[in-house]
C-alpha cells in the first residue's frame, strides 16, 4: 500500500479527535478524543518513518506516547481532585477561566 | 495480502475512533479505544514499526488504558448523549451549536489534510521506503530503536525519562487526600492567599460577574461584600 | 524736591571717574526693596512682633537714599551724557531680538524713582501704624515691597523687555494688594476687576511694542529712539498704530476712561495701598509710559490727540462723577482719575516737563488726602460713607490740617504746589493752538468742579454737629464698632486674618502716622517753588537731557496767557471753595434741591456714568455666556460626551466584544485551535 493510504487514516483519526474534543462534555472523554488525536499523529510518523527508512519517526512517535501517558496521569488526576471538591464533571460548568 | 490485513485494521481504527466519540457512556468509549489501539497495534507492524507496535499495546492499551478504566468507575461522569441533554442537568449555556460547529471546523481540517495528502500537495509521498534486510538490527527491531535512543536521540530520551518523573510525582500530588479534613470542608478552607487576596477581585469570574454569583459558584472570596455585586461592570 | 547741586563732586575722588557709577546707584535702587521682599516673604514666621514693618520701611528707605545719590551723581554728568545704559547681562540674543537685563539711568527714570521711593517711604511708615493688628500684617509689606520693586523695575528698565515685565508686574502686585483682605468677597472681586483690565493694558503695550520693534529692529530703548526719525516717517499707519495701542496700555494702567472702572473699585484694599498704588505710583505708569516714548508719539501726532482727548475727557466725566459720590475714598480716587487725565493730556500735547511735575506735586497732595482719609475712616471705626461722617473739626485737627492742606493743594490754590503745576499743564496745551483751546476750556472747568468736590468732602466731614463717633472722640475715647462689618455691603465680618484687623488707627494716636503725613504735607505745601513760571525751572532744565530730540519740548518765559491762566485758576479754585461752603456748610438743601432739579444729570453721575454696566454689557456678559456655553454645551456635551465618552465606550465595547472570547468553555477554546489550525493550514495548502 502506497504511504497515501495510511495517511489518510491518520488525518480521518486526528479530525475525528478534533470533533470529539470539541463536542463532549465529560471531560474523561475528552481526554480520550485527545489521544485519538496523539495516536492519529503517530500514524503518520510511523508512516513516514517508513517511506525515509530513518528511524527518527519511530522515536518521536515513542516519545509521543511517553508524553501521552504523561498527560494521561495528570489529566485524570486532576479529574479525580476535582471530583473530590465535589464540582461537576462537566467542562461546561468547569468555567473559571471565563473573563 | 498486506492490502487486506490494511484495510481490516484500517477498519479497526476508524471505528474504534468514531466509537469513542460517539458512545454516551464514557466506559465503551474507554474500550472503543482499547479497539482503536489494537488495529493501530497492526497498522505499526504493517509498516515495519515492531518495537513501536509492541510498546503501543503494552504501555497503550495495557497501562494508560487500564488507568482510565480505574479513573472512569471511581469517577464514572455523567452519562450523555450527543446531542447535549443530560439525564438530570438542565442545558447549560452554549449546549447548543457545538455539534454543528465541531463538525464543521473538523470536517474543513480533514477536507484539508485529504487534499493535501491525496490531492496535488505532499507529491513525495509516493516513496518506497527502506527494502526488507532481516536481522537483529534492521529497520524497526528494538536493537534498531534502542541503538538510536542511546545514540542520536540519547538527551530525548533523558528528557523523557524526567518528564515522567514529573508526571508521576504530579499525578500523585493532585489526587492525594489531604489529610484530616472532609472533603466538605475543602471547599471553605480558607488559605493564606485567600486572605492576602482583595475583595472582589480575587478571580476573574468576580471580577466580570460580580461577588453574588461567584459565591454561589463557591469560589468567592471568604467574607461576604455587601456592597453588591454590579453584575459584570466595567 | 531740592537737588543739590554742590552734590556730585562729593562722590569723585578726583575730577575724573566716580568711585562709585551711577548705574550701580541705579541697581541698588533696585535690590533693595527686591531685597526687602524676599526677606519679610521668606522669613515671616521668624521675624518678631512688627518688625517686618520695619525691615520694609527700612528697604524702601535705602532705595530712596540709593536714587538721592543717583541723582547726585548723575548731575555729576556733563548734560548731554546723562542718559546712562547699564547692562547686567544679556538674556536673549535671538532671532534678532536683543534682550538685556538694562536699565536706563537718565534725567527722566531718576525724577520717577525719586518720587516713587520718597513717596513709598512715607507710606510704609504709615502703614506700619495703620496696619498694626492685622494679621496679615508681614504678606501686607511683602507685597507693597514688591510693588515698588516692580514700578522702580517699571521706570528703571532700559528696554521694551523689562519694561513690559515691570508693567506685568505692577499689575500683579496691585492686585495683591486690592485683594488683601481676601476674605471679603467685595475685595477679591475688585482684585480680579483690575487685573483682568490690566491685561487688556499688557496686551495693547505688547503689541504696540511689537509695531515699533517692527520696524526699528531693537528692544533697547536709546537704540529705538535714534532709530525712529529713520524708520518711521510722520504719520504713518505702523507707528501710529504702535503708538496707539500702547495707549491703550497706558489708559488701563491709568485708569482712563473707558478702562478706569477697575480704579473706584480698587479702593477696596487698605487705605495706604490706595494712597501709594492708586495715587502716587502706579496709576502714573501710563504717564511715564507716554513720557517715556515722545519719539515714538512726536512721529504720529494722530495718537498724540487721542491721548489728549480722553485725558480731558476723563478729566471732566471723573470731576462730575466725584461731585456726587459718598465714599469718601471714591472721592479721591475719582479725583485721582481727573488729575491723571491732566497729566496724560499734558504729556500728549508735549508739555512733558509739566506733567512730570504735575505727577510729582500731585503724588504728595493725594497721598496725604488717602492718608488723612485713612485717619478719619479709622475714627469712624472703618464706615467710609460721607453720609455717615461729620463734624470732625475739633476731634481730629490734626487730620482736619491735613485734609485743608491736601485740598488746598489739589484745587490749585497758590502757593500749594498744585496751583503752579495744574495751570503750567493748561498753558502749553493752549500753546499748541487750534483746537486744543477747547482742552484748555475744559481744563478749567475740571478744575473748577475739582475745587468743589474736594471741599465738598472736607465740609460733609469736618463740619457740622459732630456724630457719635465724633463726639466719644473728643471724649478722648476711639469708637470701635460693635461688631466689624464690610463698609461696601455690610456684611458683618471678623477679624481674622484675610479680615481687616479689630483695631483701628488714627493720626492724632500714631505717631508713624503723623511723621508720615507731615512730610507729605510739607512737599504739597512747598514742592511747587521748584517751578515758578518767570523765576526758576528746575524741572524743566533738569528733565531736558532725557527729552533732547523732541520737537515738542521747549524751555522757555511765557507771558500774557501766563498770567491769565494763573489768575483764572485761583479764582475758579476760590470760587469753587466757596461754592462748596455755601452748600455744605451754610445750606445743604442747597444740595437737596439740585438732586430734583437735575434729577438726570444727576443720576448719571451717581451712576458713574453707566461705564460699569456698558462694559457688563458688552463685554462681560457676552464672556460670561461664552464660558456658560463652552462649560454646559461644548465641553459637557462634545467633549466629555462624544470625544471622551466617545473613545472609552468605543474601547470599552471593543473589549467587551473580545471578552466574549472569553467564555471560559474548554471546547469553545479547543475548537479555536482546531479552527487556527485548519486556517493555517488553508494557507499552506494554497501557497503550494
Amino acid at each position: 500500500m502506497s504511504i497515501g493510504w495510511y495517511l489518510a487514516v491518520s488525518a480521518i483519526v486526528f479530525c475525528t479527535g478534533a470533533f470529539g474534543v470539541m463536542t463532549r462534555r465529560n471531560p474523561l472523554v475528552v481526554l480520550l478524543c485527545l489521544e485519538l488525536m496523539l495516536n492519529g499523529a503517530n500514524l503518520s510518523l510511523i508512516a513516514f518513518s517508513r517511506m525515509w527508512g530513518n528511524g527518527d519517526g519511530q522515536i518521536l512517535a515513542i516519545i509521543v506516547m511517553t508524553v501521552a501517558a504523561c498527560e494521561v496521569c495528570i489529566g485524570l488526576g486532576m479529574i479525580v481532585a476535582i471530583h473530590r471538591r465535589r464540582l461537576p464533571i462537566d467542562v461546561d460548568e468547569l468555567r473559571e477561566l471565563q473573563g | 495480502m498486506s492490502s487486506i490485513l490494511f484495510f481490516i485494521a484500517a477498519i479497526g481504527v476508524i471505528a474504534g475512533a468514531i466509537g469513542v466519540v460517539t458512545f454516551s457512556n464514557p466506559f465503551y468509549s474507554v474500550l472503543a479505544l482499547v479497539g482503536h489501539l489494537l488495529s493501530l497495534a497492526i497498522l505499526f507492524l504493517l509498516l515495519r514499526a515492531e518495537f513501536v507496535a509492541a510498546a503501543q499495546v503494552v504501555v497503550y492499551a495495557g497501562a494508560v488504558m487500564v488507568l482510565y478504566v480505574f479513573v472512569v468507575a471511581y469517577v464514572g461522569g455523567e452519562e450523555q448523549s450527543l446531542n447535549g441533554t443530560l439525564t438530570r442537568r438542565s442545558r447549560s449555556r452554549g449546549a447548543d451549536g457545538r455539534k454543528p460547529t465541531g463538525a464543521l471546523f473538523a470536517g474543513a481540517l480533514l477536507v484539508e489534510l485529504l487534499i493535501a495528502l491525496l490531492g496535488s500537495g505532499l507529491k513525495a509521498v509516493e516513496g518506497a521506503g527502506a527494502p526488507y534486510a532481516p536481522g537483529p538490527t534492521t529497520f524497526g527491531t528494538p536493537a534498531y530503536i534502542g541503538n538510536l535512543l542511546l545514540t542520536r536521540f540519547l538527551i530525548v530520551f533523558e528528557a523523557s525519562s524526567l518528564l515522567l518523573l514529573i508526571a508521576a510525582v504530579g499525578g500523585v500530588v493532585l489526587a492525594r487526600r489531604r489529610g484530616g479534613l472532609d472533603d466538605d470542608d475543602e471547599r471553605d478552607r480558607l488559605t493564606p492567599l485567600d486572605l492576602l487576596r482583595p475583595r472582589g477581585t480575587g478571580t476573574m469570574v468576580e471580577g466580570v460577574e460580580g461577588l453574588a454569583l461567584a459565591h454561589a459558584r463557591g469560589t468567592a472570596d471568604f467574607e461576604d461584600d455587601d456592597s453588591g455585586a454590579h453584575g459584570g461592570g466595567w | 524736591m531740592l537737588f543739590v547741586l554742590g552734590g556730585p563732586r562729593a562722590l569723585r575722588a578726583n575730577s575724573g571717574d566716580a568711585l562709585v557709577s551711577t548705574t550701580t546707584f541705579g541697581w541698588l535702587v533696585l535690590a533693595f526693596p527686591l531685597l526687602g521682599t524676599i526677606v519679610i516673604g521668606a522669613g515671616f514666621k521668624k521675624l518678631p512682633g512688627r518688625s517686618a514693618g520695619w525691615i520694609g520701611t527700612a528697604a524702601i528707605g535705602l532705595a530712596f537714599l540709593a536714587a538721592l545719590a543717583t541723582l547726585i551723581s548723575l548731575q555729576g554728568h556733563a548734560a548731554d551724557h546723562r542718559q546712562l545704559v547699564s547692562s547686567l547681562w544679556n538674556y536673549a540674543s535671538t532671532v534678532g531680538i536683543d534682550a538685556q537685563m538694562s536699565i536706563l539711568v537718565d534725567p527722566l527714570s531718576v525724577f520717577m524713582i525719586l518720587v516713587v521711593t520718597g513717596i513709598s517711604t512715607t507710606i510704609h511708615l504709615y502703614s506700619v501704624a495703620y496696619m498694626d493688628e492685622d494679621r496679615g500684617f508681614a504678606r501686607y509689606f511683602a507685597y507693597l515691597n514688591f510693588f515698588v520693586f516692580s514700578m522702580l523695575l517699571l521706570v528703571l528698565a532700559g528696554n521694551f523687555l523689562l519694561l513690559i515685565v515691570g508693567w506685568a508686574f505692577v499689575g500683579a502686585a496691585s492686585y495683591l494688594l486690592i485683594s488683601f483682605w481676601y476674605r471679603r468677597s467685595t475685595a477679591t472681586k475688585a482684585g480680579i476687576k483690575a487685573f483682568v483690565i490690566n491685561v487688556v493694558g499688557d496686551v495693547g503695550l505688547v503689541l504696540g511694542t511689537y509695531f515699533l520693534f517692527k520696524h526699528t529692529g531693537t528692544l533697547d530703548f536709546l537704540k529705538a529712539f535714534k532709530a525712529a526719525p529713520d524708520v518711521f516717517s510722520s504719520g504713518e499707519g505702523d507707528v501710529t498704530a504702535g503708538c496707539l495701542l500702547l495707549l491703550v496700555g497706558a489708559f488701563a494702567k491709568s485708569a482712563q476712561i473707558p478702562l478706569h472702572t477697575w480704579l473706584p473699585d480698587a479702593m477696596e484694599g487698605p487705605t495706604p495701598v490706595s494712597a501709594l498704588i492708586h495715587a502716587a505710583t502706579m496709576v502714573t505708569a501710563g504717564v511715564y509710559l507716554i513720557a517715556r516714548m515722545h519719539p515714538f508719539f512726536e512721529l504720529a501726532p494722530a495718537a498724540q490727540d487721542v491721548g489728549a482727548v480722553i485725558g480731558c475727557a476723563t478729566l471732566v466725566i471723573a470731576a462730575t462723577i466725584a461731585v456726587t459720590q459718598t465714599d469718601i475714598k471714591r472721592v479721591i480716587a475719582y479725583s485721582t482719575m481727573s488729575q491723571i487725565g491732566y497729566m496724560i493730556m499734558g504729556v500728549s500735547v508735549g508739555a512733558y516737563a509739566a506733567g512730570m511735575f504735575h505727577l510729582m506735586t500731585h503724588a504728595f497732595f493725594k497721598a496725604l488726602l488717602f492718608m488723612s482719609a485713612g485717619s478719619i475712616i479709622g475714627a469712624m471705626g472703618g464706615e467710609q460713607s460721607l453720609d455717615k461722617m461729620k463734624g470732625f473739626r475739633k476731634a481730629m485737627p490734626f487730620t482736619f490740617a491735613c485734609f485743608v492742606i491736601g485740598g488746598l493743594a489739589l484745587s490749585g490754590i497758590p502757593p500749594f504746589s498744585g496751583f503752579f503745576s495744574k495751570d503750567e499743564i493748561l498753558l502749553v496745551t493752549a500753546e499748541r493752538g487750534g483746537w486744543h483751546w477747547a482742552l484748555y476750556v475744559f481744563g478749567y472747568i475740571g478744575a473748577f468742579m475739582t475745587a468743589i468736590y474736594t471741599f465738598r468732602m472736607i465740609f460733609r466731614a469736618f463740619y457740622g454737629d459732630p456724630v457719635e463717633q465724633a463726639k466719644e472722640l473728643e471724649g478722648g475715647h476711639l469708637y470701635h464698632a460693635p461688631e466689624p462689618t464690610n463698609p461696601a455691603n455690610g456684611e458683618v465680618e471678623d477679624t481674622d486674618v484675610g479680615f481687616p484687623g479689630p483695631t483701628h488707627a488714627i493720626a492724632e494716636r500714631a505717631m508713624p502716622m503723623r511723621v508720615a503725613m507731615v512730610i507729605l504735607a510739607i512737599g504739597a505745601v512747598g514742592a511747587g517753588l521748584v517751578q515758578i513760571p518767570n523765576v526758576d525751572y528746575v524741572i524743566d532744565k533738569f528733565l531736558e537731557p532725557s527729552f533732547a530730540g523732541s520737537a515738542l519740548y521747549t524751555v522757555h518765559t511765557r507771558d500774557g496767557l501766563l498770567w491769565f491762566g494763573l489768575a483764572l485758576g485761583t479764582l475758579l479754585g476760590l470760587a469753587g471753595i466757596a461754592v462748596a461752603w455755601r452748600i455744605w456748610v451754610k445750606q445743604p438743601s442747597i444740595a437737596v434741591t439740585a438732586r430734583t432739579r437735575l434729577r438726570p444729570l444727576y443720576t448719571l453721575f451717581v451712576n458713574k456714568w453707566y461705564f460699569d454696566e456698558l462694559i457688563a454689557a458688552l463685554i462681560v456678559k457676552p464672556a460670561a455666556l461664552a464660558g456658560h456655553f463652552a462649560q454646559n454645551t461644548f465641553e459637557r456635551v462634545f467633549v466629555d460626551g462624544a470625544i471622551v465618552g466617545g473613545t472609552s465606550g468605543l474601547v470599552k465595547a471593543g473589549s467587551a466584544s473580545v471578552r466574549a472570547v472569553q467564555t471560559g468553555l474548554l471546547r469553545y477554546y479547543a475548537a479555536l485551535v482546531v479552527l487556527g489550525v485548519a486556517a493555517l493550514g488553508l494557507y499552506f495548502l494554497l501557497q503550494t
